[in-house]
């Protein structure tokens, strides 16, 4: 049905949120993936974590590089500019862009084929670089617009859907991330969107680059019996660490659930992150508990999703560099430009 | 033995080994002539190499001023063991070879047309300092100092050069001075001094300076507005991205915040240094990165989606020698052909050529301000030669006037005014489309993709809303053969013009080719009218000239006559009317070379 243009018209009693604006405004144009793609889902839930932040759409930047998921920016965010990059190498498109205009908010939506193979480097540096953003793997485990190839992620023995078995043991973005230092960690799933809105306003929210990696099966090429990488081995075996909500520093949501049962942290910009550990001996902020958390799972051939590991109080790129607060971009000639007397003084030392 | 007097015209090569610390005694050497008034250039042949291994420099000293490699050598300073043999082979006829006589040299090793001057370098340092480093440093500032008498070069030009240099450190001054004291005082007693070979204080330095291109390219780009840079390592391009941060942190560095207002980035390969720079363009900074062939290479795929996304970006290419990894520390124009179609599919580049350092400096500004005229990347196609060598230039005059030409950007005010936001049309009908930048405003929202698009700048597989967008990317290429720098002519000022030759180059060959015309006028060779390309897409200018000869020769170093390809092609010129000179050994070509070449082809020409 991608050829159906979407009409403008929108029902007049849809909720506003802060800005005035509805969950119309944050649509993009329509998707061109194959129906019930996982890529959807997640589409959706980005629009509704950028709708209840109340976020202006044309203050986001949306940045992609080749393959399913890389397309799906498009569908999402219309008010916003997106850049459809070169395969596996978003990161650095991401990079530049975040040095120019500090000032925007950075959404990256890549695939485990563009970010774990062709783009594994670009991937690593910029997590290393901590640059302030969101980072999306669209985790399929199959290379889909070429038809079904195993990607990086296949876990060893996985089946395609032909039969033959993955040999090759996968990476794992998310210990990955981890052991690269990376300040903001979580697994979703895009059959469960409930919990993947809040853990996307969260990563929002996170100052540096926060890698959200989300089981997201392709229908088409890996959503059958022998796929570790299927709707139903997903749901079979998802093991979830934290339920994981956000609120910004204006709301009170605690007042919900149980006290006690909720870990809260505070983001940079007030913003709190609360913490429903659903396995009661998981932290979060303890980065070599959740290292072995995950592999003690992994090794039982569960995926442990949630928030996995957050630094709240990291370091992104610009503090690093010490960048003025002004994005460089919007800097003035005259703070750029160091004129005829500085010239003079350099040439002075050349004789 | 004849000798020809040489007052401030020859050449002096100091051999050494790379490591042991020359590079200081030799720069003092050059700065001490061009302080006293006579037009110098050092080039520098280095290895690939941290220490240990051979090492050049070879100042050339011209009172009438020519920069390049005249190909001879009049002094050789011969303080390698393992290359004395060929830097004797090296020295002219009539010349001199100063060495280190500690240790006895192999008496197979003699040239009767060769005057050899033994200095105990070694013995005298070992003898006057304590640790081991300063024995092997001052062996150095030694041969500095006889090389004073040798030559007669003047010893207060020297005293203040270092103190000017160890302002900060006494006590490496006193050493400094008595290590010169110690070559000196052994010359005058030992040779006569000064050779024929000698110096002369002269008034033509002043209004000039000593600098190499890689810095003034580094800090036309901070006089540019560049933001923005990302790079990585590489021979020869490394000590551009170093000198513009350096610049940046002596003027750029916000008085009030303390904060920067720039951005260097060091990226992990050459793909991601253009990818941050294609991110920070498309979000509104001047951003730049440094490389040389084998990081084109490596940037080619990002250059296509900046071709065809219209991106603007710009890129520094110090060529080294190629092909693969070839010798990173030698020159070459080896990459115009690269550069000028880097990408697959029909993706074509605007490449600017610069000279010399000077040209370095203002090119930066041309080159940012055509990248955001014409929303493309342009490459700046400097060399080893002028990037890394020590070039006297006269001095950058900057035009306090100047304000950075950002191109066609629709800012909010105008996209509120407008009732839709198309990215790729051509509105003013020059095949340059406006662009907007994120976080502006939503209507100028847009998808950047190197996948067909149309002119609205939406996704298409429709054949014929894709050739309209290719077909405009044509066009904007004719536009910007009028919007680059035209290129220059020198007409011959002797005699009638002559129809029959002409020469024709690029880049660092200038210096040798402004050599050679004069020697070949003053030899009644021929008159040669010159034209300097300084663009690709090639000018007008550059056709019309050429057309208006029967033969011209083109000048480059590279072996594939790269220059010469791209003229036939592009300009449709009948190739046989091009004569290839080409210089590729990694060595700056010489004025001698061209000479040669030229001659030759004369004589061949009026034989037949």
């Amino acid at each position: 049905m991608s050829f159906i243009k979407k009409p403008k018209i929108s029902h007049p009693d849809l909720p506003k949120n802060k800005i005035g604006l509805t969950i119309r405004d944050y649509e993009g144009a329509m998707s061109t993936l194959c129906a019930g793609c996982g890529h959807d889902s997640i589409s959706t839930a980005i629009m509704q974590a950028y709708f209840e932040l109340a976020l202006q759409p044309h203050r986001v930047a949306k940045v992609s590089g080749i393959g399913c998921s890389s397309k799906t920016p498009t569908y999402f965010l219309g008010g916003a500019h997106g850049f459809n990059s070169v395969h596996g190498r978003m990161p650095s498109i991401a990079t530049g862009a975040n040095a120019a205009n500090r000032e925007l908010q950075y959404i990256g939506v890549s695939g485990d084929g563009d970010s774990l193979s062709i783009g594994l480097g670009q991937f690593a540096h910029a997590i290393r670089r901590n640059v302030d953003m969101m980072y999306l793997i669209e985790n399929n485990g199959v290379y889909g617009l070429t038809k079904g190839q195993f990607s990086a992620s296949a876990d060893k023995g996985s089946t395609a859907k032909k039969g033959n078995a993955n040999p090759y043991t996968p990476i794992d973005p998310v210990l990955l991330a981890i052991s690269l230092g990376c300040t903001f960690v979580a697994r979703g799933f895009s059959g469960d969107k409930e919990h993947l809105v809040p853990l996307i306003k969260s990563a929002i929210t996170h100052k540096g680059f926060a890698l959200l990696d989300i089981i997201s099966p392709c229908v088409t090429f890996n959503d059958h019996e022998g796929s570790t990488k299927s709707y139903a081995h997903t749901r079979a075996h998802m093991r979830e660490t934290v339920y994981a909500d956000f609120t910004d520093h204006h709301e009170e949501i605690l007042t919900q659930v149980e006290p006690g049962k909720f870990k809260e942290i505070k983001m940079h910009d007030g913003g709190i992150v609360g913490f429903k550990r659903v396995d009661k001996t998981f932290d979060p902020t303890d980065r070599i508990a959740a290292i072995s958390y995950i592999e003690e799972h992994r090794a039982k051939g569960e995926v442990v999703t949630g928030l996995l590991y957050l630094e709240p109080a990291s370091s992104e790129m610009h503090a690093v560099l010490g960048s003025s607060e002004q994005a460089m971009a919007d800097l003035p000639y005259e703070k750029l430009i160091p004129g005829k007397d500085a010239l003079a003084r350099i040439q002075a030392r050349w004789r | 033995m004849t000798t020809a007097n040489k007052l401030n015209d020859f050449v002096i090569k100091l051999a050494n080994v790379n490591g042991s610390g020359s590079a200081s005694a030799n720069g003092l050497l050059m700065k001490s002539i061009f302080r006293m008034g006579i037009p110098v250039t050092g080039k520098n042949f280095f290895p690939s190499n941290i220490q240990g291994l051979p090492t050049w420099y070879e100042i050339r000293i011209s009172k009438d001023g020519f920069l390049c490699r005249s190909g001879k050598v009049d002094l050789m300073v011969a303080m390698n063991a393992e290359t004395y043999d060929a830097d004797l082979a090296e020295v002219n006829s009539g010349g001199f070879l100063l060495y280190d006589s500690t240790w006895p040299r192999n008496n197979l090793l003699q040239r009767n047309d060769v005057t050899i001057l033994g200095v105990p370098l070694s013995g005298m340092c070992n003898e006057a300092f304590e640790s081991a480093r300063a024995k092997v440093l001052m062996k150095n500032v030694a041969y500095v100092g006889a090389l004073v008498a040798l030559l007669d070069i003047d010893m207060a030009v020297v005293e203040t050069l270092l103190q000017e240099t160890f302002s900060s450190k006494p006590q490496l001054m006193d050493a400094n001075m008595q290590a010169i004291s110690m070559g000196y005082d052994f010359a005058c007693d030992h040779f006569r001094c000064p050779l024929p070979l000698r110096l002369e204080p002269m008034n033509k330095t002043a209004g000039h300076v000593l600098v190499d291109g890689n810095t003034t390219a580094g800090l036309g780009a901070v006089y540019a507005g560049a933001t923005v840079v990302s790079w990585y390592p590489i021979t020869p391009s490394t000590s551009l991205i170093d000198a513009f941060s350096i610049f940046c942190q002596q003027l750029r560095v916000d008085p009030d915040t303390q904060k920067n207002n720039y951005c260097v980035i060091q990226a992990e390969d050459e793909l991601s240094a253009i990818g941050m720079v294609l991110g920070a363009n498309w979000n509104g900074a001047r951003a730049f990165t440094a490389t040389s062939g084998p990081g084109l290479s490596l940037m080619s795929e990002f250059l296509g989606l900046a071709y065809y996304a219209e991106i603007p970006a710009v890129l520094y290419d110090v060529q080294r020698v190629s092909p693969s990894t070839g010798m990173p520390t030698r020159t070459q124009q080896c990459d115009i052909l690269s550069a000028a179609y880097a990408s697959h599919g029909d993706t074509k580049h605007v490449l600017l050529f610069p000279a010399d350092p000077l040209d370095c400096f203002h090119m930066s500004q041309i080159a940012f301000d055509l990248a955001e005229q014409l929303q493309t990347p342009v490459i700046v196609l400097t060399d080893l030669d002028i990037g890394m060598n020590d070039w006297m230039i006269p001095e950058i005059k900057w035009d306090e006037t100047y304000v950075p030409n950002r191109g066609k950007v629709y800012n909010a005010e105008d996209l509120k005014h407008m009732d839709a936001f198309y990215r790729y049309l051509d509105v003013d009908g020059d095949a340059i489309p406006w662009r907007s930048l994120p976080g502006v405003d939503p209507k100028g929202a847009y998808f950047v993709r190197g996948s067909g698009h149309n002119k609205h700048g939406g996704y298409t597989e429709n054949s014929d809303e894709y050739r309209e967008v290719v077909d405009r990317l044509r066009r904007k290429f004719d536009t910007a053969a009028s919007l680059v720098p035209a290129p220059i002519v020198s007409r011959s000022k002797k005699g009638a013009p002559d129809y029959r030759w002409a020469l024709l180059s690029i880049g660092s060959c200038d210096a040798a080719i402004r050599e050679a015309r004069h020697q070949l006028e003053h030899a009644n060779v021929a008159n040669l009218d010159y034209l300097r390309i300084l663009a690709f897409p090639f000018h007008n200018d550059v056709f019309e000239f050429i057309r208006q000869y029967d033969q011209v020769f083109v000048v480059e170093q590279n072996r594939d006559a790269q220059l010469r390809q791209l003229l036939s092609v592009e300009l449709n010129i009948d190739p046989s009317r091009l004569i290839p000179m080409l210089s590729y050994d990694g060595m700056p070509v010489s004025s001698d070379f061209i000479v040669e070449a030229v001659t030759r082809q004369i004589m061949r020409g009026q034989a037949a």
